[in-house]
């Protein structure tokens, strides 16, 4: 049973966050530092996209890099 | 029809259609090879499994408040998105292997072949490997159909284009009777993960309060930069390939 149930959520970590953890970690995180930005009131819109542009050009730098 | 309605459909239909491709070809090559009968039962058992899972996660995901369900499910499908273009990227710029749909079909009816006799009955091989293909794909389905269409408040439409690609792609095996390499999945994977993405961007900001300029005209903005990014990003990834192979340093392939 408890192998089937880590069998399980290995192969949700698997679907979700795939090869690399880093970016997954990355998104939470901007999306963590967008609610504390806007929630003071500033603009926060362009929190995600540069994020994410970057945790992309990371991931493959470090795929690229084997 | 409107604008993100248009993009939820067709992001929803290249998905699933992408899907679709991948499970044809294993359902193909375990009936071709060992059992016809077992290897539907298995695409049958499958469906169910997958009817029951979406039944089951669509009422429990469409009532989250609005601002969590963009927040969490904005969060997943960026996440879920990066992960496609990531590899799409890779694949474009040569540091990883092309998927081929041929080669696929190959090596599945080899270990087909491998498997040992064919049960007079149900064919237990054929029916698992079946079953797991479709599920495991399908689940993908499911899960592109609930976040996009929720996000929406449309599941009705995202599940009628997914429903539509996977009639279409079944409808193509059955006439072609082989694996359909003339589809151009990895260019549909490449446009999948930039919608993927677009659309986790959009929907995961929003959900943590920001608010996007133009409102739900910004996704005609971030679609194309996204877009342009990873065109860019394949650009730099050949040129570096490229210098690496003229300074004779060898490269190592990704595996796939």
């Amino acid at each position: 049973m408890t192998s089937r149930v880590r069998a399980f959520a290995a192969f949700l970590w698997d679907f979700v966050v795939g090869d690399d953890w880093r970016t997954a970690v990355g998104v939470a995180v901007a999306l963590g530092v967008t609610a504390v930005a806007a929630g003071s009131g500033a603009t926060a819109w362009w929190i995600v996209p540069v994020c994410a542009v970057g945790l992309l050009a990371a991931s493959l730098w470090r795929a690229a890099r084997g | 029809m409107s604008g993100p309605e248009v993009g939820l459909a067709l992001s929803v239909f290249a998905a699933c259609a992408v899907e679709a491709v991948e499970a044809l070809t294993i359902v193909l090559a375990v009936g071709a090879t060992r059992s016809w009968r077992s290897a539907l039962t298995g695409v049958g058992a499958a469906l169910v499994v997958l009817a029951v899972i979406t039944a089951a996660l669509g009422p429990a995901v469409t009532a989250l408040p609005l601002n969590v369900l963009r927040v969490v499910v904005g969060g997943l499908l960026l996440v879920f998105g990066l992960q496609w273009l990531r590899k799409a990227i890779l694949r474009a710029s040569g540091l990883k292997a092309l998927h081929d749909e041929a080669a696929a079909f190959a090596s599945e009816q080899e270990a087909a072949r491998g498997a040992g006799g064919v049960s007079a009955g149900l064919d237990a091989y054929s029916f698992t490997v079946a079953f797991k293909g479709v599920l495991l794909e399908g689940l993908e389905v499911v899960f592109i159909v609930l976040t996009f269409g929720a996000n929406q408040h449309n599941v009705g439409l995202a599940a009628a284009a997914a429903a539509v690609a996977v009639l279409a792609v079944a409808l193509a095996g059955v006439v072609a009777h082989a694996p359909l390499s003339r589809v151009p999945e990895n260019t549909l994977k490449f446009g999948v993960g930039v919608m993927l993405t677009s659309f986790g961007i959009f929907w995961g900001a929003e959900g943590a309060g920001a608010h996007w300029p133009g409102g739900d005209a910004a996704l005609l903005a971030i679609i194309p930069a996204t877009l342009a990014c990873a065109l860019g990003m394949v650009a730099a990834l050949r040129r570096g390939g490229a210098r690496g192979a003229r300074g004779g340093g060898a490269r190592e392939t990704v595996r796939a």
